[in-house]
This record gives C-alpha cells, sequence and structure tokens, in this order.
C-alpha cells in the first residue's frame, strides 16, 4: 500500500516537473531557431557509427551554440550571428539502416517537425530514399558519410555531399601506385582483385578492375568469393598462381581476418596490399590482427595521426571524447562533423531559414583547408552538389597501427615497401 | 584470364592437403550430428550453434583464464557433453511423441535462441585466439599449411577413431547401437534406452566440442560462425549416409577436398557448387548418401 502511494507520489511530481519544463521552454521557442533533422541508425548492426555520429554532431552543436575561442567557422561568439544570434536545434530520428524508414522520417521530418535542413544518413541506401523526399519537398540534404557514386549523379538540385565517394577513393589507390613507383624507380606490372560478394566489394572490384585498366596495370585475377567462407584456401591457391605485385582487397572484417591467417599458413607473400577499407579498418582487426597484417595499405578519409598537420583534430578530438565515453573520433564521424558544421555555416551565410536561401548559400561554400579536421583541400560544391575539394588518403599498418604515407605531402611515415615475407618475419 | 586455370604442383598439392586437413574437421562435426540422426532419427538443427558454443567456450577459457586452447579440449567437450544432456532431458524428451514438425522446429528454435543469446551476450564483434601455442605454417610433403590446421585434422581423425572404438567395441556402444536399431527390442534386453538416449546427444554434442575447440585455434568466433559449418555438416551426413559414422569421414574428406579443387580449378565462387552439384548426384544415384543403410 506505501508502494503504490509512493508510485502516486512520484507521478504527481514528474507530471508538475514537466508542466514548470514546458512553461520553461514555450518562451524559447518564440526566439528565431534552426532545427535540423538529423537522420542516422541508432539501432541495429552499426548502432555504434549512428551513436558517434550524433554525439559529433553535439560537439558541433557547442561550437556554433555557444562562444567557443576556436579556428572556425561559427566558433566564437554564440549562436548564428548573420540570424540576430539564433540557435541550432536538431531533431534525432533512428531509421533502422531501412531505405523505407528512411523515407518516411524525412517526410515526418518536413512536414511535422518544419526542419529547415535535414542531414544523414550514413547508409546510402536510406540516404538515396530521404533525399528523394528533400528534393520533392524543395529542403536542402547535406549528406557527410555515404560513399555510393551514384547519388551525385541523380541531377538533384537540394542535395549536397560533402565526403568522398568509392571513385575517389579507388582513384587515391592507382594514384598511389603511380606516384610511388615514380620516388622508387620501380615498376607495379599486373594487380589481383579479390572481392566479397555483397554490393560493396563487387562494386568496389568493378571500379578497380576498370581503373587499373585505365592506368595500365594487367588484372591477372579477379576472383569474387562468398563471404564468411570456411575456408579461402583455393582463393589464396589462385593468388600464389597469379602472383600479382599488388594485392587489392575488399573485404569485411571476417574474411580480412581469415585472408591474413590463411596468407601466413600457406606462406603467400604479395609486395602490397592495398585494402578498400571496412575490415581492414575495424579496429578489433586492428587491435587483433594489427602486427600480422603489417604492411597493409588502406584508403581512408581520415586519420587521428594528421594531428601534427591539422592542429584543430586534437581539439575536436577531445570535446569528442567527453561525450562519447573515451572513444576516439573516427573516420564516419570526423566526417559526420565536417559536414553538419558545412551546413550551418551555409546557414548562417543566407542568413535566413528560406529554403532557397539556403541552397544558394550550400552552392557558394568555400571553406579552406585549415578550417577543416579532414585531409581536404576545402569544401565547394560541384554542380552535381558533390565536395570538389576531397581527397582520400591511404595508411599502412607499420608496427600494429596506421600510420598516413599517401598524398605524400601528408605523409607521417615513409611507405613499407615490400612487406616482408612470412618466412623472414620473427 | 580465363575461368579455368592450370596451377602449379606446389599450389595443386598444397590445396590438395588443406583440403583433406579441413575434411577431418568436417567429418567430426558431422559425426555428431549423424550419430544423434543414427540413434533417434531426429536432426539437431541447432548443430551449428552448438559448436559456436564450443568455440566461445574455447575462447573465453583462453581469454579469461589464459588456457591455451589446446588444453581446453576436455573443458569444451565436457561442457557440450553436458548441453547435449541437458538438450535431451529438456526438450527432446518432451517432444519426440509430438508431430514431426515440432521436432524439427524445436532444435531449430534452440538455434536462433542460443545465437540471439551469443549475440545479446558477447556482442557481435569477431574475436580470436590470438597467441595460441599452435600457430603458424609447417611443411608437410614440401608444401606450406597452417600448423593449427595439420593440429586440428589429427586431433579430429583421432577423436573419430575414439568414437567409432566406443561405438563398435565397447558395451555402452552395442547398447547405443542397439538403442539404434530397436528401441523396444532394447528396452527388453535391459537396455535403459531413456539413459541411452540422452548419452547419444551428450557424445554427438561432446564431438562438435572437440573440433570446435581445434577450430577455435585457427577461426575466428562470432555469434553466426556456426551456420557456416552447419550447412557443410548436413551436406557431408547426407552425402556419407544418415546415420552412418565412417560415412561421415570419407564424405567430409571428399567435400574439404572437392571444395578447395573446385576453387582452385574452375573458380573460388563456384567452389560450393562443386560441392553441391555432387551432392546432388549421388543423393540422385544413391538416396540413401555413400554408407547409408535407410
Amino acid at each position: 500500500m506505501i508502494r503504490r502511494r509512493y508510485f502516486r507520489w512520484v507521478q504527481v511530481s514528474l507530471m508538475a516537473v514537466a508542466a514548470v519544463l514546458a512553461l520553461a521552454t514555450a518562451p524559447a521557442a518564440q526566439t528565431r531557431e534552426v532545427v535540423i533533422g538529423v537522420l542516422y541508425p541508432m539501432t541495429g548492426p552499426v548502432a555504434q557509427i549512428g551513436i558517434d555520429a550524433v554525439n559529433v554532431v553535439k560537439v558541433a552543436l557547442d561550437i556554433i551554440n555557444n562562444d567557443v575561442d576556436i579556428n572556425m567557422p561559427l566558433g566564437k561568439g554564440a549562436g548564428l550571428p548573420r540570424l540576430g544570434g539564433a540557435k541550432v536545434r536538431i531533431v534525432v530520428v533512428d531509421h533502422q539502416g531501412k531505405p523505407d524508414l528512411g523515407l518516411a522520417e524525412a517526410e515526418r521530418l518536413i512536414t511535422q517537425e518544419k526542419v529547415h535542413a535535414l542531414f544523414g544518413a550514413y547508409f546510402s541506401s536510406v540516404t538515396n530514399t530521404a533525399s528523394q523526399v528533400a528534393e520533392r519537398m524543395g529542403i536542402p540534404l547535406l549528406n557527410a558519410d555515404s560513399s555510393s557514386p551514384a547519388l551525385t549523379e541523380r541531377g538533384f538540385k537540394w542535395f549536397f555531399r560533402t565526403s568522398p565517394h568509392d571513385g575517389h577513393f579507388s582513384l587515391a589507390m592507382f594514384d598511389f601506385m603511380r606516384d610511388f613507383e615514380k620516388k622508387r624507380g620501380i615498376k607495379f606490372k599486373s594487380v589481383a582483385i579479390l572481392n566479397e560478394d555483397t554490393q560493396f566489394g563487387a562494386d568496389s572490384a568493378k571500379v578497380q578492375d576498370e581503373l587499373a585498366k585505365k592506368y595500365g596495370y594487367e588484372v591477372v585475377a579477379r576472383i569474387p568469393f562468398r563471404t564468411g567462407t570456411t575456408s579461402l584456401d583455393a582463393e589464396i591457391g589462385r593468388l600464389k598462381t597469379a602472383n600479382a605485385d599488388v594485392l587489392l582487397p575488399s573485404l569485411y572484417t571476417s574474411d580480412a581476418i581469415l585472408l591474413t591467417r590463411t596468407a601466413k599458413n600457406l606462406d603467400y607473400n604479395p609486395k602490397a596490399i592495398i585494402a578498400q577499407n571496412a575490415g581492414y579498418t575495424d579496429p578489433k582487426f586492428v587491435a587483433e590482427m594489427g602486427k600480422e597484417a603489417e604492411g597493409a595499405i588502406t584508403r581512408a578519409p581520415f586519420a587521428l595521426d594528421l594531428a601534427a598537420k591539422k592542429p584543430l583534430i586534437p581539439v575536436i578530438n577531445e570535446m569528442f571524447k567527453k561525450l562519447s565515453g573515451g572513444r576516439d573520433i573516427s573516420d564516419v564521424s570526423a566526417r559526420a562533423f565536417t559536414g553538419f558544421i558545412t551546413l550551418v555555416d551555409a546557414i548562417n551565410r543566407a542568413g535566413s531559414t528560406d529554403p532557397a536561401a539556403i541552397q544558394k548559400a550550400l552552392r557558394e561554400t568555400n571553406l579552406p583547408a585549415d578550417h577543416l579536421i579532414m585531409p581536404w583541400t576545402g569544401v565547394r560544391f560541384d554542380e552535381k552538389g558533390q565536395n570538389a575539394g576531397v581527397r582520400a588518403i591511404l595508411q599502412q599498418l607499420q608496427g600494429g597501427a596506421y600510420h598516413t604515407i599517401y598524398p605524400l605531402e601528408l605523409a607521417t611515415r615513409e611507405a613499407l615497401y615490400p612487406i616482408p615475407a612470412w618466412s623472414q618475419r620473427k | 584470364m580465363s575461368i579455368f586455370t592450370i596451377p602449379s604442383s606446389e599450389v595443386l598439392i598444397q590445396g590438395i592437403l588443406s583440403g583433406i586437413l579441413m575434411g577431418f574437421v568436417y567429418a567430426l562435426i558431422a559425426a555428431g550430428l549423424s550419430l544423434i540422426f543414427g540413434l533417434m532419427e531426429i536432426v539437431n538443427f541447432a548443430h551449428g550453434e552448438f559448436l559456436m558454443l564450443s568455440m566461445y567456450t574455447t575462447f573465453w577459457a583462453y581469454a579469461l583464464f589464459a588456457l591455451d586452447p589446446l588444453l581446453s579440449v576436455p573443458l569444451s567437450a565436457g561442457v557440450l557433453f553436458l548441453l547435449g544432456w541437458l538438450t535431451y532431458r529438456g526438450i527432446i524428451r518432451r517432444i519426440l511423441g509430438g508431430p514431426m514438425l515440432a521436432q524439427i522446429f524445436a532444435t531449430f528454435g534452440l538455434g536462433i535462441f542460443l545465437r540471439a543469446a551469443a549475440q545479446f551476450l558477447w556482442t557481435p564483434d569477431f574475436r580470436q585466439v590470438s597467441k595460441a601455442w599452435v600457430q603458424g605454417p609447417v611443411r608437410i610433403l614440401g608444401v606450406s599449411v597452417g600448423l593449427p590446421q595439420a593440429v586440428a585434422s589429427v586431433a579430429c581423425l583421432a577423436a573419430f577413431g575414439m568414437l567409432y572404438w566406443f561405438i563398435t567395441r565397447t558395451e555402452t556402444g552395442f547398447a547405443l547401437e542397439a538403442t539404434a536399431q530397436d528401441r523396444q527390442a532394447a528396452a527388453l534386453m535391459g537396455i535403459n534406452t531413456e539413459r541411452m538416449f540422452a548419452l547419444g546427444w551428450g557424445i554427438g554434442a561432446a564431438c562438435v566440442g572437440v573440433a570446435g575447440a581445434f577450430l577455435a585455434n585457427f577461426f575466428y568466433v562470432f555469434p553466426h560462425v556456426g551456420s557456416l559449418f552447419a550447412l557443410i555438416a548436413y551436406v557431408t551426413v547426407a552425402l556419407g549416409g544418415f546415420g552412418s559414422i565412417p560415412g561421415s569421414l570419407v564424405a567430409g574428406v571428399i567435400i574439404g577436398v572437392i571444395e578447395v579443387l573446385g576453387g582452385l580449378l574452375i573458380a573460388p565462387a563456384f567452389k560450393y557448387v562443386a560441392v553441391f552439384v555432387l551432392y546432388l548426384v549421388v543423393v540422385l544415384v544413391r538416396p540413401q548418401g555413400l554408407f547409408g543403410k535407410f
């Protein structure tokens, strides 16, 4: 009985608190504010990526809404100066990685929540559907982290992407091979492409096959296999037979682990491995296989070891760590941060929450390299809405950790080549 | 670049050898399945998840108590024996009289439950034993193969031999065999068939316990790892003949070798095509499998 009465009391007092809060926030809603709908996967297998992205957006909000002394747009002074100090508010929705949910939520954000712009959504498939709604309703959508090249080939007028796409990433690998040949006076003749068979691996292999021909490398083996196989013995046997100068794997974590172990057991020694991110940058892979995968190169859009050349990185990382419980900022969160700042900077320059004004301001975006934590030459959109200032970097596992080796002017380490044979390692 | 390639003899020998080694592991996994089926004509659809649990047992013994996978083989076998025994006592015994579908879905449901529970408890992360005693390559017949694979296959072969000896040479083995042939007659002869069933489940699960411990030595562990091997185990059992223990050994090795050769000579994308084509041909010509009694 006492228990029931106690609950009653808690209920009443909670309602009272809610009422006070509602009254207190009501006047604030009347001052002008900018509302941005943020779409990410907050549950499901890649929930951690969505959680990190939203945390980094909160870091950006802190910089924008409060007076923070930092060399970035909107750092100094509270709120958006061109909108009379208006604050930015976000509405976060969880699309669970489902394109249909992304579409419905985008519609709800625009019609019910009256957002002035949309931001998200990591999965290329969800970005695809959400941006269709934005296009139809005439609301700008800024995408910071989807890598399907097709997204900016649709002729959309309200879609902007700050991130590089898979075409840029693969291009960087072949540019590296060409530049590295010149630098060391060597010649790569052939490449072998090994890919898992879902959309990621298949698309990546297709682009690499085309680029190899364009750059004049012979593709001596193109090996697709079923992801999550019980053994890679046959695949390694084929790779040994092909004996290519460079191995180009596009693998998820499990297959990357199996490849490394099988290569060791079957004594397969490629001189260079250039991987398409994914499994190779999984923190779990780096922590446990980092030593054995010594010399493996992967493409990446971001690297923490660029801190020496990008003083903003440690500052943002410290702010991020306070929200994330000690996790470092990583590839996706760094891209999300850059994208969100780009979007709000445009809204500020527009001096208005009118969608057309924001769209115009986004088109005129020109953020210089030193205002970014990314290794890019800046942010400026081409007529397709794709950031033309992107640049992918390549990192190499040396001594169990990744170090930036390309572009050469950003390199923190000299590239290790060739990868030592298994028999020569201790 | 053609579809057919001719590998060098070194690569070919290496492929066949590693196929045989993997085949012994497949065989032991399949033997457990076959034993249970032969005993009571129930297919254990949670067999892959049993394997997953044995790999996790080995992994946690390593991660928490620094127990090398080789040392945790008895532990893993014991844990799995208990799991098999409990599965029989807790689930199978209660549905024996039920309709056929209930029997299928009970183990199927158990499998899904175990997989989801593993993901809930231990996250979907890929884990592995990173500093095992046995690791790296070893040279056999002039080619390099994985030492953990070699150890695993020898051990699985030994376990297989012990299983076969137990079934065909011991009193309890005779009792198991008798129960498999005719449970009423066996009961009349004074055999506690109830106990035999539970024992069969225990031993069947212990087989994957042994196989899983050795697998964890060189394969990553995650909640869905069982389903990768389970499919091959079902095909192995069907190919070798339902209920036939020697059949699983022959079929396991055949599948291990065909898998590698299909990948080497035709294309890796088709390696399972080769396995399943062989399986279909055998099942069409000899529906009871190579050594099947039924």
